[in-house]
């Protein structure tokens, strides 16, 4: 099991939370094509390596925030919070 | 190729054993081929088969990043059935099974295929109106599936409990009896040394780095950390792992890869005469012919490459495995581990054209490939040797999720996502 660092509550583990697929994709107007609306529901980067992804804590403060794992070692790199930008890792 | 029968396992035996050669060369990469298959799987050697016993197409490579048949081949539960809900996905799984039955004779290897049956057990009043649904839909297009009393389900597989107290009450089970079991690494293995003996390069330890692509936007080769292969055809059977080989290529896939972990016993004498699947509580169970009983767990929730999976997702099983099977509470597993999957939205698979020119692709199996392997390869080879689908995978396309024909079989896997 993981332990998810929340941005309100801290480390917890990951049964408190439920996960809210890939981060940073946005309705834009692009998305009212039938390509960038089949690009917003179904593509997705699925990277082997850091992804950016939601998380909510539903079973704590109940709010969404967003995380960087590695998907290789499921490591958390980074958790930070709906509106932020993407940390830069070094 | 030494080809097996009694007379020829006498002949070995008698004279210790001595002068079998190994079931498949092991060349080294040639600078050009005119079609390579990325992934070295039950799918991806199957492929190689096909194109080469029915499209003539003998200069082939085969290109494994680790060993074949170590990635889902290898993980899998082994489980075969073919009772989808849609015309569509029983069309494709069928004709699978079908070739299940004889494969084992194809290849002169055996594949240990057992035909014992698969029941999925129904725990609520959803579940047996979904159940009967498939029954009815499965007969329709002409796949054996009959629907089964608690006190049937019983007769047909005594260890499971079905008394009035169970957390999971037994309310039910469709039964496939043509469903069952295969050894999977014989499947690989088998593939591999018929399609090595009509000349294909099964090139292990060769992982794919780059895609190349001409001026027009065609591919014309790959690079591996073996050397670079020109070639204007691949076939990208890479499982877990085809967004990243895919992503080579310029391209996004609509794929999200999970790790999917499995289970086995210590061996026991035979106890389990058949395979039992819960939709709804998130177990499947049957018995290697080792002994081992062996138990299907479910997914994470996140996308992962890890090939381990969390604890609690298998404990989960392991609590439903108990319930329904009380005489399994004190056996000790013995070993557990994951698989990475990759998974549609609608939970079918992609045997596709690409929008690049001489790419193609055959993923999105997501938790259920192994029972597709000769299905799944006769018509990618089709698809890859005539640059057009086969009728039984044209609607499992990329574009379907453009157009919304989507082939939704989410609820037709045997766990729930």
């Amino acid at each position: 099991m993981l332990l998810i660092d929340c941005p309100f509550c801290g480390e917890r583990p990951e049964l408190e939370f439920s996960y809210g697929g890939e981060a940073h994709i946005a309705r834009t107007p692009d998305t009212a094509s039938d390509d960038g609306w089949t690009a917003f529901l179904y593509d997705r980067t699925n990277p082997k390596g850091i992804h950016a992804e939601r998380w909510r804590h539903v079973h704590g403060c109940g709010r969404f925030f967003n995380a960087l794992r590695d998907t290789v070692s499921d490591k958390f790199r980074a958790t930070y919070r709906i509106g932020e930008a993407r940390p830069e890792l070094e | 190729m030494q080809r097996f029968n009694a007379l020829s396992l006498l002949r070995r035996s008698v004279r210790g054993h001595q002068g079998w050669r190994p079931h498949w060369r092991d060349p080294a990469p040639k600078p050009a081929y005119d079609a390579v298959i990325i992934g070295g799987g039950g799918h991806g050697l199957g492929t190689a088969f096909h194109l080469a016993r029915d499209h003539g197409m003998r200069d082939i490579a085969v290109l494994e990043r680790g060993w074949i048949g170590g990635g889902n081949t290898g993980r899998n539960t082994t489980v075969i059935r073919s009772n989808y809900l849609f015309d569509e996905s029983a069309a494709l799984y069928d004709h699978a099974l079908k070739l299940w039955s004889g494969l084992s004779q194809t290849l002169n290897y055996n594949v240990m295929f057992s035909p014992r049956g698969v029941m999925m057990l129904a725990h609520t009043l959803h579940d047996v109106q979904v159940g009967r649904r498939h029954v009815h839909a499965n007969r329709l297009n002409g796949v054996d599936n009959e629907w089964l009393t608690p006190e049937q389900a019983k007769a047909f597989c005594p260890p499971l409990s079905i008394g009035p107290g169970l957390r999971y009450p037994v309310l039910g089970a469709a039964l496939q009896r043509r469903g069952g079991t295969a050894r999977h690494d014989a499947v690989a293995w088998g593939y591999a040394r018929a399609a090595d003996a009509m000349g294909v390069d099964i090139i292990q330890n060769s992982e794919v780095t780059a895609i190349r692509r001409d001026a027009q936007g065609a591919v014309s080769g790959v690079e591996t950390t073996r050397g670079a292969i020109r070639t204007k055809k691949i076939g990208v059977v890479a499982a877990g792992h085809t967004s990243v080989v895919m992503a080579m290529a310029g391209l996004r896939l609509p794929l999200e890869s999970y790790p999917l972990q499995a289970l086995v016993s210590e061996p026991v004498k035979p106890v389990f005469p058949c395979v039992v699947m819960s939709n709804s509580i998130h177990a499947y169970i049957s018995q290697s012919d080792k002994g081992e009983l062996v138990i299907g767990a479910g997914t994470d929730a996140y996308v992962s490459y890890s090939q381990r999976g969390g604890l609690h997702i298998a404990a989960h099983t392991l609590e439903a495995i108990c319930e329904l099977f009380p005489r399994f509470r004190r056996l000790r597993m013995l070993r557990n581990w994951a698989g990475i999957v990759d998974v549609t939205p609608d939970r079918s698979p992609i045997i596709a054209k690409t929008p690049v020119a001489g790419l193609y692709v055959n993923c999105g199996w997501g938790t259920g490939g192994f029972k597709a392997t000769p299905g799944s390869a006769h018509v990618f080879a089709w698809t890859m040797a005539k640059d057009a689908p086969h009728p039984i995978n044209a609607p499992f396309t990329m574009e379907r999720f453009r157009e919304g024909k989507l082939i939704d079989e989410a609820a037709a896997a045997a766990v729930a996502h």
